[in-house]
């Protein structure tokens, strides 16, 4: 990973845990103020991504973990904060950063096949109206290989199951071969095999120095796959090295109590718009 | 400009393999450059500005058979199939003209409606066509007002049209948007305020003076037949137009229908495809206004888009197909509407798209119902042959456990498997005589049974099978008691239903979860009596 410009960490905000180049980290949040509808669902996060781990985003329902990721990737707006990918706006990080939305968020009735689906993966290195050639499929299809999912490559992708459908999403991050990863709970209601491929990816990723940040609701899975854990609630409850943060007390904190009061002030902001 | 230049190159450079679509534009290109060529180069004067003034002043000149010969029909009606039959093979060079407008307008919506199928704005082209009405009435009433006697010009209409056009579906986006009622109501909304303020001002222009609505009575119904060569032509360029850029941004606004926050995140100017397609759409609603009328245009879109579905699960193929029913259907409401005067086009049209409609959905190759049946129809074959097997598995069970032993799987020989009689299986389902006897003669087909002087035996194949079905079926009961807690008098029933849809992976997994029980075993031993035949 290339450092290419290593500012001084004193200049930065005390955070939880203070990284040792917070200027290139792979994703480095300040101050993230996010709403939905005027309603706040994540409030002043703070965060960097350590380089080269894979990173478990847990939080309960609805404690902003996929608004996360979305307003990370300038989705869905924010009220305020910077966020950085390895040092600069995601506009300019474009081509380093590999996103892998939630299944239900397309339409899997489309017709196309599950190495068509990879390819857009590609588009970007295609470059604009230029047809997807030979070369570009062979790529898309060693994607898919690295998924095991070879054999199925011309399949229509609604004949697929839930967790061969998840895997081709994964592939298709792999071929944009981006050095962070940002995945949307690529582990919801898949099959065993599935499980392990993913899992068998992630390892790959980091070995060759890839981060992913992973938006994972499986507890008892976090610590065996996981380095780093991001505790989310509507704001950050902590992070850190899996075995440091992952302890009952701070999933207490996320988990146990409802952040009343953040919600209700949320809720009033929605009501009373004109009323401020 | 960048983008004529990479389809230079791209065009010159041979291409590995091109998109579908890309093919199916170098095979159209000579055609529709022809077709370009040959309207653009004839003068305007050669061609009568409404070609209906045609229809009897131009009787054939020359003797044409007349299929029907029917006494005292006059010389009109028997020539009628006749001149139907030069329209369709385009003898006549006006009607030529406005059948290949027409086409060429059928093609262009087919591959736009696919794009709007599949990204669930079907009904944009709908608002849009309704919203052009007033448009229309309103670029009438000015120009009449401002050089009366020339409100009827098609251009200016025209451009009226597409303005109201895209004011309404900016209307549909700002109600969604900037309220809480849903784009559907929107929609709704939109289309009939629009509609209805078209139609008033309808009925003010006919107050006028020098009001006549008679004329723009076509853009609610369509008809070909007023069609000038100006006309054609401004269809002719709008339809390659929309040719062009599909075939040019087809992977794009592929990824834009199929998931465009992935596209956004890629750092594809999604809002800026989505307006090119919303271009599309407007620019052949507004173009279809004339030829197919307002009421029908979300017709040309939508439908040949999905009869294309039933054919095909990949989309270039699709846009293809779905160009070409749209051609077709367009063709043929143009020919019936440029031999009648009066008659309009756009029911044709639509009437000859739900045709191609109906019978793809009936025998659309992937998603038409008689495949569906067809394959329901083998499932349930199957199923039967499955029970077959594991009944005669079952019943032979007790008597030979030699004969499956887990050293040699299926390897039985034939002669050591006893005979089997109806009345041996007819108890230990319940099936009728006469369905036991059908499921047998299939086995028999399948190779699964072998017919004897006195009964039926097992083929090696068929105990093999039969072994393999009783196995998947004992696997999941036995899944089902100790994974699911179901208590073992319910377990066969779900696990006759399961039996025929697990699949060797899922099989192995079976065995990972329930096997270890069964150290020495190759299958789980039933968990239930098994029924006794009579």
């Amino acid at each position: 990973m290339s450092t290419t410009n290593p500012s001084d960490p004193a200049a930065v905000e005390p955070t939880s845990s203070p990284p040792e180049h917070p200027s290139s980290a792979p994703l480095a949040i300040h101050d993230m103020t996010v709403a939905y509808h005027r309603r706040p669902v994540l409030w002043d996060i703070d965060y960097d991504a350590p380089p080269g781990k894979l990173v478990a985003i847990i939080g309960p329902n609805g404690s902003g973990k996929t608004t996360f990721i979305k307003a990370a990737l300038d989705l869905v707006p924010r009220i305020s904060g910077d966020v950085r990918f390895f040092g600069e706006p995601y506009r300019q990080a474009r081509t380093r950063v590999g996103y892998v939305p939630q299944r239900g968020s397309v339409d899997w009735d489309f017709p196309v096949s599950a190495l068509d689906v990879v390819a857009m993966g590609l588009y970007r290195k295609i470059g604009w109206f230029r047809p997807v050639t030979r070369r570009y499929r062979q790529q898309a299809l060693e994607c898919l290989d690295r998924v095991g999912m070879a054999d199925l490559a011309r399949r229509q992708i609604s004949q697929l199951s839930g967790g061969q459908q998840q895997r081709v999403f994964l592939a298709r991050a792999l071929a944009q071969s981006a050095d962070l990863y940002l995945m949307d709970e690529p582990f919801a209601g898949v099959d065993a095999a599935t499980e392990r491929a993913i899992v068998a990816v992630l390892h790959e990723l980091r070995q060759s120095g890839k981060t992913a940040l992973v938006v994972h609701h499986d507890l008892q899975t976090v610590t065996e796959y996981f380095d780093h854990v991001l505790l989310l609630n509507m704001r950050l409850v902590a992070t850190g090295p899996t075995r440091d943060v992952f302890t009952n007390e701070n999933l207490r904190a996320t988990y146990g109590g409802k952040l009343a009061l953040l919600d209700q002030v949320g809720h009033r902001m929605t009501l009373g718009q004109g009323n401020q | 400009m960048s983008s004529s230049t990479c389809q230079y190159r791209s065009g010159l450079r041979p291409r590995v393999s091109t998109g579908p679509l890309g093919t199916v534009v170098r095979f159209a290109h000579p055609f529709m450059v022809t077709g370009l060529l040959l309207l653009l180069s004839t003068p305007s004067n050669a061609l009568p500005a409404v070609i209906t003034s045609q229809a009897p002043a131009s009787r054939p000149t020359m003797p044409l058979p007349s299929p029907v010969s029917i006494s005292g029909a006059t010389p009109a009606t028997r020539s009628a199939p006749g001149k139907f039959a030069r329209a369709l093979l385009l003898e006549d060079y006006n009607t030529r003209v406005v059948v290949i407008g027409t086409l060429l307008l059928g093609i262009g919506s087919g591959i736009v409606g696919t794009f709007m199928l599949l990204r669930k704005r079907s009904l944009v082209g709908d608002v849009v066509s309704h919203a052009a009405l007033p448009g229309i009435a309103m670029a009438f009433l000015i120009v009449e007002i401002t050089q009366p006697g020339t409100g009827r010009s098609m251009p200016l209409l025209l451009v009226g049209a597409l303005l109201a056009g895209l004011v309404g579906v900016g209307c549909t986006m700002a109600i969604s948007r900037f309220s809480r009622i849903k784009q559907d109501a929107a929609l709704a909304i939109v289309l009939s305020v629009f509609f209805g303020l078209g139609i008033s001002l309808f009925t003010i222009i006919q107050k006028l003076p020098t009001g006549n609505v008679a004329g723009l009575q076509q853009f609610i119904y369509g008809q070909t037949a007023s069609m000038t060569s100006g006309d054609v032509r401004l269809i002719a360029l709008a339809s390659l137009a929309v040719l062009g850029i599909a075939s040019l941004l087809f992977k794009e606004i592929a990824l834009l229908c199929f998931d465009e926050q992935f596209a956004r995140s890629n750092g594809w100017p999604t809002g800026g495809l989505d307006s090119i397609l919303m271009a599309l759409v407007v620019s052949v609603a507004i173009i279809g206004l004339q030829s197919v009328g307002l009421l029908l245009v979300v017709a040309l879109l939508i439908i040949p888009a999905a009869s294309a579905r039933f054919w095909t699960e990949r989309l270039g193929p699709m846009t293809i197909i779905a160009a070409c029913f749209g051609g077709l259907s367009a063709w043929l409401g143009a020919v019936t509407s440029s031999m009648f005067a009066r008659f309009s086009a756009g029911p044709v049209i639509v009437l000859a798209g739900t045709l191609f409609f109906l019978f793809s959905m009936t025998f659309g190759t992937r998603r038409g119902i008689v495949r569906r049946l067809l394959l329901q129809l083998a499932m349930r074959r199957r199923v039967g042959r499955h029970d077959l097997a594991r009944t005669i598995y079952e019943f032979l069970e007790p008597e030979l456990p030699l004969l499956e032993s887990s050293a040699h799987p299926g390897s039985g020989d034939p002669l050591c498997i006893p005979l089997l009689v109806l009345q041996d299986l007819l108890g230990r389902r319940t099936w009728s005589p006469k369905r036991l006897g059908r499921l047998i003669q299939s086995a028999c087909r399948h190779g699964l049974l072998q017919v004897e002087p006195k009964g039926w035996r097992l083929t090696s194949e068929g105990a093999r099978h039969a072994r393999l079905v009783a196995r998947n079926h004992r696997l999941w009961e036995t899944y089902l008691i100790l994974h699911a807690d179901v208590a073992p008098s319910h377990v066969d029933r779900n696990a006759d239903l399961i039996e025929h849809v697990l699949e060797p992976e899922l099989i192995e997994q079976l065995v990972e979860a329930v096997m270890d029980r069964y150290p020495q075993m190759d299958m789980p031993p039933s968990p239930h009596p098994l029924a006794q035949g009579s």
